[in-house]
């Protein structure tokens, strides 16, 4: 069964327990900046959104990647960066319309969300359950792909 | 059906890939100019500061990738397109007879007219063979001077100042970037560069290069005197390779004029890549891109075409990021003109400018920002209307993520 991170803004306070998370079990450090998962503050509507990557079925990241770094892990469907080959050229953070790649200056790699090899951290971190991992056809994915399919350069499977 | 796909970049392999995909059973010859295995010319930089070896340029990592999808790969050089006779003439005279044509033959570094460029120690720095000629004199110390201060010339700057060489810079137009940045831009990242210790000369022209004694290059300025240098490089513009189409009747601009399937001649010849030009997201008019992400998707679009399907292209959109010996810049779309929101902050190195066409973003310019920047390739892509963030926006475009993901999920 294929899983997907579920988030609902309308549970989310605001705790960044989600980013503390995923940047101490991916980097080592409790440090937002690091967190491949970030929640945004909307002040003016007292509104949070935690926000990352939806791991698109042909993702721009892994097309646009000129080395071949980024590959689909077969068990969860993540597209994960390999490290060894990345060689920081951050052309994956531009040709991602979704901007949830982002460029570490401190590795010299891009970072992404890779599901945490299929136990995502954020999830179990998140106290209200607004970060939930779920299998994939109960999330707002498909909303998210139409919406990405509107960024599409052309039509991806026509015939 | 044979597909012949001249051209081994980015644009061809994705091609062959997507044809392979799409028609198990067709014949798919992909020949390539260069020796060894497809290679991505972005990844150059990175093998001369010696972050990866050779091998970390390749295009596919696999073992046997092209045998495996049973892609006949070839090297060779196109000389001729025979239409009539459905092939394409290769320079040692050998023919590839075609069903489906992908023209994917990229651009070639362009030289500026001047005398002395043929000399030892003149290179440009856009094939694996300059590379190893420029790692062969950029020692710890040496005397370099960079001719252009484009994309490219910027983003070999950088694996020049880390190789620990002192590096001159010479520009013809006002500012660092011209084409990718605005005078604000252009200028911060001079600015920067002068703090690393670069010397860039802007407005300054190349007039020649001369051998001295010992073996040093003399290259001569205008205005300005003589600079001496171990090494000079040229990046001057790139020029797409379309000179074996000559009488073929294809219409040639600066690139293979493609319609929206990509198809050069409306039945069997498709074009893909640096080489093509073909139709601008914003508007419909023809452009050429030469960036990896318009590679790789008319790579993809021709291909699902030449194999009997009908993708239509919604055009390419510009885009560039670019680590300029650590001040990392980008710029999507038509930032040129229009009703525009600008923030910047010299000293920081910070600065966001945003150009708008009604309540809709049409191009961008960030200086100093690496975090969720792709977001602007997606607002100004699906036309998102930004309704109520626009007069947000135009207080402080640095909130400019935030009125993406507040359109988003």
């Amino acid at each position: 069964m294929m899983m997907a991170l579920h988030i609902d803004p309308k549970k989310c306070t605001g705790c960044l327990q989600c980013e503390l998370a995923c940047s101490y079990d991916n980097e080592g450090v409790f440090n937002p900046a690091k967190s491949r998962i970030k929640v945004f503050n909307f002040h003016d509507e007292g509104r949070f959104v935690p926000y990352t990557c939806t791991q698109c079925a042909e993702a721009w990241c892994q097309q646009a990647c000129p080395v071949d770094a980024i590959s689909v892990d077969a068990k969860t469907g993540a597209k994960v960066v390999s490290d060894s080959l990345c060689v920081g050229c951050k052309v994956c953070t531009i040709a991602c319309p979704f901007g949830t790649v982002n460029y570490n200056a401190s590795t010299g790699k891009v970072l992404k969300c890779d599901l945490c090899g299929g136990d995502p951290e954020c999830a179990k971190a998140c106290p209200t359950q607004a970060i939930t991992y779920v299998d994939a056809n109960w999330t707002g994915l498909e909303k998210m792909r139409a919406w990405a399919a509107k960024t599409d350069t052309g039509a991806r499977a026509t015939h | 059906m044979r597909y012949v796909i001249v051209g081994a970049g980015p644009a061809g392999v994705v091609a062959a890939e997507t044809i392979r995909r799409r028609d198990p059973k067709g014949e798919i010859a992909l020949v390539g100019d260069e020796p060894g295995e497809p290679y991505a010319r972005m990844a150059i930089p990175y093998v001369l500061t010696g972050k990866i070896g050779e091998d970390g340029a390749r295009l596919r990592k696999a073992k046997d990738h092209y045998k495996n999808l049973g892609i006949g790969y070839r090297s060779g050089r196109a000389e001729k397109l025979d239409r009539a006779g459905k092939q394409l003439v290769l320079a040692d005279g050998s023919k590839l007879a075609y069903d489906r044509l992908l023209i994917a033959t990229g651009a070639s570094a362009a030289k500026p007219p001047v005398p002395g460029l043929d000399l030892p120690g003149v290179h440009h720095c856009w094939t694996m063979a300059d590379a190893r000629a420029i790692a062969k004199r950029a020692g710890k110390g040496a005397e370099v001077v960079l001719v252009g201060a484009g994309f490219i010339g910027c983003i070999i700057l950088e694996s020049l100042v880390e190789r620990g060489m002192k590096l001159t810079v010479v520009e013809t137009e006002n500012r660092m970037l011209p084409k990718m940045m605005d005078e604000t831009g252009g200028d911060m990242i001079e600015s920067w560069c002068d703090a690393k210790g670069v010397h860039v000369l802007t407005s300054t022209r190349l007039k020649g290069v001369e051998k001295e004694k010992g073996g040093r290059l003399a290259v001569a300025l205008d205005p300005g005197g003589s600079v001496v240098a171990d090494l000079v490089v040229i990046a001057t513009g790139v020029k797409a390779n379309t000179g074996f189409l000559a009488g073929s009747g294809l219409k040639i601009e600066d690139g293979v004029v493609v319609d929206n399937r990509l198809s050069a001649d409306g039945d069997s010849i498709f074009a893909a890549g640096d080489c093509a030009k073909g139709p601008d997201f914003s508007g419909g008019f023809m452009v050429q891109h030469a960036i990896q992400p318009t590679a790789t998707e008319h790579g993809r679009i021709a291909a699902v075409n030449m194999t009997g399907g009908d993708a239509r292209y919604k055009g390419s959109l510009i885009m560039n990021v670019l680590d300029t010996a650590g001040l990392i810049t980008a710029s999507f779309g038509h930032w040129e003109q229009g009703e525009e929101a600008r923030a910047a902050d010299l000293k920081a190195f910070k600065y966001v400018k945003l150009a708008f066409d009604g309540d809709r973003i049409k191009g961008a310019l960030t200086i100093g920002m690496t975090e969720h920047i792709g977001a602007l390739r997606g607002l100004i892509q699906t036309r998102a209307r930004l309704g109520s963030w626009k007069a947000k926006l135009m207080r402080d475009p640095t909130r400019v993520v935030e009125a993406f993901v507040s359109k988003v999920p």
